[in-house]
């Protein structure tokens, strides 16, 4: 039970400081689609027998990477769509090929928090330091060129190759999460507190607080009620998500 | 002392899918000139913005820049009103906003990017999101953005576009007024010259790829801009005020 609690919120505060990036840069469709295609190359690691973070952690990074160089030159929403339709039909025929996986496919769509072992923790702490390492360092550049493209561009930015930076930081963050919270859950905790953030607060350095501390509450509101009521954790993150996202809507509206 | 050149431009040349947008553009600004550039709807002055910013090599010529960081002013940006950033975080970003790693809150930092929200006006809506300001709000608060850094030359792509009258002029007097207090070089494009005229020292116009620049008087004339716009132009002078239209139907009294 320790593990979960530590687990989670270290995918919580992961989540909440690159959220904050993902919905600053209207990113949220590639936010999506890099753990979906993820998923493929976990069910493809169940395919050839190796773990499924193995698959992740090959799959995640190649589909950010296609989303970025593809989408430089092409709308970038056309190209993350078919990047992850490509990965999903890739996925549907590894699935097609084993049976006996099931639990474990749905562990990674839902992920299995309550199940997380104390090497897990270890490699999520150990991943989570090094992607707050990484905003840490890119954070002047990443927030100039996603406020104002050209002015960052025209300052000696390179946009091109952060936006690349930035796409595989979300895949080292999804690959962290998806045996955590599973790939569904990743992406509602890297969108709702985020967006929700910013009806509360002014600045990027609070709302990126505001957003880790609203995914914080999330995670252990869902782990808590997971495991007093014994539904899935996925329930209780996803409708929280949403939630929170509606009622700071609400307190925006009333304060106009 | 010789006036230093703090852009220099030979043979810009650039083309797109065949065609020569640019074709062995020259000209220079000096330290402290306020110049316009004009030209008609894709006579390439965006693209040569673009070169000179750095942004877009060019296929000939060469671009030299002398002094400081140059700033840079958008005609526009999209900012959602929802996004977390107020107008003093873009203009604390005109500091180093280009620079890896953190950088702590500093009491002198603070007081540049205030002094620099006075100065261009804007100390009124400095805690507002930049995303709810208004076109001209956003303009002083990009120009800001601009200037904070101390850059030896302005360049501002159309920054009247979105204006109107009072705050069109407001801008230019404000940047005019800046350029002398700093020693600004300012090379900003407009197609309403209007408000410019008071305080353009020199005229860079581009017509089929190329550049020719004149001062002023030379270019502000009915028979030059005519020739540039294919288009009747007069230039007319209104209780002592110079003033540009356009059209068939006018008549100098
Ligand atoms: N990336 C591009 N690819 C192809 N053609 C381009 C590109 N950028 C500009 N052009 C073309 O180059 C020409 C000059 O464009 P530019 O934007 O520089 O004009 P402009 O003088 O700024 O016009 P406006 O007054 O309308 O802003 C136009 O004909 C445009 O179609
Ligand atoms: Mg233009």
């Amino acid at each position: 039970m320790t593990n979960a609690w530590l687990a989670g919120s270290l995918v919580a505060v992961v989540a909440g400081v690159v959220g904050f990036f993902v919905v600053l840069r209207g990113a949220t469709f590639a936010a999506h689609g890099v753990p979906l295609a993820s998923f493929a190359g976990a069910a493809g690691a169940s395919v050839v027998g190796v773990p499924a973070v193995v698959g992740l952690a090959v799959f995640s990074p190649v589909a950010a990477v296609a989303i970025g160089l593809l989408g430089r030159r092409r709308r970038s929403d056309v190209v993350t769509a078919l990047v992850v339709a490509a990965m999903l039909g890739l996925g549907a025929l590894f699935l097609s090929w084993t049976v006996e996986y099931a639990s474990e496919i749905y562990a990674l769509l839902f992920g299995e928090v309550l199940g997380v072992t104390g090497t897990e923790v270890w490699l999520s702490a150990a991943l989570t330091g090094a992607a707050l390492l990484a905003v840490a360092t890119l954070y002047r550049p990443l927030l100039l060129s996603s406020v104002a493209g050209e002015v960052a561009e025209a300052r000696g930015v390179r946009t091109a190759r952060l936006e690349l930076l930035f796409l595989v930081l979300m895949a080292v963050v999804t690959t962290l999460a998806v045996p955590v919270v599973g790939t569904l859950l990743m992406f509602t905790l890297m969108v709702g507190p985020p967006a929700a953030a910013r009806a509360f607060v002014r600045s990027p350095l609070a709302a990126m607080a505001a957003s880790v501390g609203i995914a914080l509450v999330t995670v252990w509101l869902a782990i808590a009620l997971a495991y007093e009521t014994t539904w899935p954790i996925g329930f209780f993150v996803g409708i929280a998500g949403a939630a929170w996202y509606v009622l700071a809507r609400v307190v925006a509206a009333r304060r106009r | 002392m010789p006036p230093v050149r703090v852009l220099t431009v030979e043979g810009a040349t650039v083309t797109f899918g065949g065609r020569r947008v640019l074709d062995g553009v020259s000209f220079s600004v000096e330290a402290g000139e306020f110049v316009g550039l004009i030209g008609a709807n894709g006579a390439g002055k965006t693209t040569l913005f673009r070169v000179v910013l750095g942004l877009l090599k060019p296929s000939a010529g060469t671009v030299r820049h002398l002094g400081r960081r140059v700033g840079y002013v958008p005609q526009k940006v999209a900012i959602e009103p929802d996004a977390p950033l107020r107008a003093r975080d873009l203009v604390a970003l005109g500091l180093d906003g280009e620079r890896f790693g953190v950088r702590l809150p500093s009491r002198s930092r603070r007081e540049r990017v205030d002094r620099m929200l006075e100065a261009v006006g804007a100390a009124a809506f400095a805690d507002a999101r930049v995303g709810t300001l208004s076109g001209g709000e956003q303009q002083r608060v990009l120009i800001a953005h601009a200037l904070v850094g101390q850059p030896s030359l302005l360049v501002m792509d159309e920054p009247l576009a979105n204006l109107d009258i009072k705050s069109g002029h407001e801008i230019v007097e404000l940047v005019a007024r800046l350029a002398v207090e700093q020693d600004l070089a300012v090379l900003l494009s407009a197609h309403e010259m209007n408000a410019i005229l008071p305080h353009m020292d020199r005229v860079v116009y581009l017509a089929e790829g190329r550049a020719v620049s004149g001062t002023t008087g030379e270019v502000i004339r009915s028979d030059v801009l005519s020739e540039l716009y294919r288009y009747p132009v007069k230039v007319l002078d209104v209780d002592g005020t110079v003033v540009v239209v356009g059209g068939h139907d006018v008549k100098v009294r």
